[in-house]
């Protein structure tokens, strides 16, 4: 069973190929658009890498889940996102370090949970660690 | 606008790969601008070709019901294509999923390597359709269905190859 240290490489180096990257760009707490410049299309890109780095088959809502809210009005209002918007979000993101968002739970911020760190939990819980 | 940048398929093997050749005439209208007096082929035309030849071996993996549309690209251009020429794209499958595939492909002339390249694809559901397209299958449509057939014809079925 890969250390959390091992599985960290193998994402850098996963991330390295799917975003033309140095590995010196990438650290575990690097947010995947706002520090690494992803796009979206990138996401789709990142997986299919991720699997065949790790040999798992990775639903992409999974991972990366694409509409958690779903325009639901009890999980958000005025921009924010409410304690029971908080409660699914993290349901559907287990793997997210959510301390710092529910300090400003804004929605516009919801991208910024998407971390190397993200992914690396989500592999180790994966792979069975 | 014709927009089809390859001319046929010669070898089709489903989920796997395929190879398609086009052929480079010095009539096409590109070469009269590209260069005066130099005519090469333009390299988005030639990566055009390859991904029409991926994207078709991707779209045919799911029966052609999914919109396939290129998402990303990397490639590398080893020498110039010239009027004259025939192309050979190869696409190989290397992934394929509910949200897209991918395929690495090289377009040789001959035993010449030209480029080589990886390319993302995309699936398409009618809910994320750009403005404008109201057709639910916008893609394997009209002139693409010409060509599908020259695939059909050199289509290998894994029980043609199991005998």
């Amino acid at each position: 069973m890969p250390t959390k240290d091992e599985i960290f490489e193998k994402v850098r180096t996963t991330l390295v190929d799917a975003l033309n990257l140095d590995e010196d760009d990438i650290k575990p707490t690097s947010r995947l658009k706002a520090d690494l410049n992803a796009e979206s299309i990138d996401f789709l890109d990142i997986v299919f890498r991720l699997e065949r780095q790790f040999g798992v088959k990775i639903p992409r809502e999974e991972l990366f889940p694409e509409s958690v809210f779903a325009g639901d009005p009890a999980y958000v209002d005025g921009g924010k996102v409410t304690p029971v918007g908080l409660d699914e979000l993290a349901k559907q993101m287990p793997f997210a370090d959510l301390t710092e968002f529910r300090k400003d739970p804004r929605l516009d911020k919801v991208e910024d949970l998407f971390t190397v760190d993200l992914i690396v939990n989500y592999l180790q819980k994966k792979l069975g660690g | 606008m014709r927009w089809t940048w390859i001319d046929r398929f010669t070898a089709f093997e489903s989920r796997k790969a395929a190879t398609a050749v086009k052929c480079l005439s010095l009539a096409e209208d590109h070469f009269a601008d590209h260069f005066p007096g130099f005519p090469v082929m333009p390299a988005p035309l030639i990566l055009e070709g390859l991904a029409q030849t991926g994207g078709i071996l991707v779209g045919e993996a799911n029966g052609f019901r999914e919109n396939v549309v290129l998402a990303k690209m990397s490639a590398k251009f080893t020498r110039e294509a010239y009027p004259g020429e025939q192309l050979t794209y190869t696409a190989t499958l290397v992934d394929l999923g509910p949200t897209g595939g991918r395929v690495s492909g090289t377009v040789k002339s001959g035993d010449d390597l030209v480029a080589e390249a990886d390319i993302l694809f995309a699936h398409v559901g009618p809910d994320q359709l750009p403005p404008g397209v109201t057709d639910s299958k916008f893609v394997f449509t009209g002139e693409l269905q010409a060509l599908l057939k020259t695939a059909e014809a050199v289509a290998v079925t894994p029980a043609a190859t199991a005998g």
